[in-house]
């Protein structure tokens, strides 16, 4: 079982918004920033990846049950982001990495946790 | 038991985007519906919402419950929709560029309501309100 907390310390994430999340146990990850996409296929207690930094995004990760959202190669974040994921607690957390290379890191936790 | 309530939707206001779908989605996990059948609730919503404020002059979504089915209207107050049937594509779609840009407009808005539901049902025509409505049996 791996929690949000742990990405964070494992994966070297920065944590912009919505730390009150953080205990919130991650399934799987899911890569994309076409919204209507990871609407539709995005799991529950997925960590999602995305380039995309406006607002809607922490409704997108609402809706779809996401335990967190990762921004990947340092984007800047909209203050209206981070305001809204402080209210709906939604885990917002930053990466210098790319979404292969953080892809490839959750990978590699999840095998030593299985292991 | 039935209950009905109505949410606006405002035109290109991206902020309170999402909002009308995150309060239903409280709602019927409050009447302890199954979240699998929340789940295409929310996203059939989500949709729904996102087309009032992207592609209408504004509208609401009305959620009614009853013991048998939850239902979701979607009506806007135009313009219209002027092919349905090429609405109904996935992949089509006559979003803005500046739209897209935000991960908008792929063109699965209304095939995704669609897959969502298990009734679904459009009414539109060029110059006048659409009316989407998804019913999803309980």
């Amino acid at each position: 079982m791996i929690t949000v907390n742990q990405l964070v310390e494992k994966m070297e994430l920065e944590v912009i918004a919505g730390a009150t999340g953080l205990s919130q146990v991650v399934e799987g990850m899911y890569i994309g920033d076409l919204l209507s996409w990871v609407m539709a296929n995005i799991r529950k207690g997925n960590c999602w990846v995305t380039i995309q930094t406006h607002v809607n995004i922490v409704a997108v990760a609402m809706l779809g049950e996401a335990a967190c959202i990762i921004i990947p190669e340092g984007a800047d974040i909209d203050e209206a982001t981070i305001e809204k994921a402080n209210e709906e607690n939604i885990p917002l957390l930053r990466s210098k990495e790319s979404a292969f290379q953080l892809a490839f890191k959750y990978g590699q936790l999840l095998e030593a946790d299985q292991s | 038991m039935t209950i009905q309530l109505s949410y606006e939707v405002v035109k290109n206001d991206f902020f309170k985007a999402g909002e009308a779908s995150s309060n239903i989605k409280k709602v019927l996990r409050q009447l302890g519906i199954p979240s699998d059948l929340i789940r295409r609730v929310a996203v059939a919503t989500y949709e729904a919402e996102m087309n009032i404020v992207i592609h209408s002059d504004g509208g609401e979504i009305i959620l009614l419950v009853t013991p048998e089915k939850v239902q979701i209207t979607a009506l806007d107050k135009g313009p219209g929709i002027a092919d349905i049937e090429m609405a109904m594509k996935e992949g089509y779609s006559t979003a803005p560029q500046e739209v897209r840009e935000m991960g908008f407009g792929a063109g699965m808005g209304l095939p995704n309501m669609k897959r969502c539901a298990d009734e679904f049902e459009i009414k539109s025509s060029l110059g006048n309100s659409t009316e989407v409505t998804i019913i999803i049996r309980i």
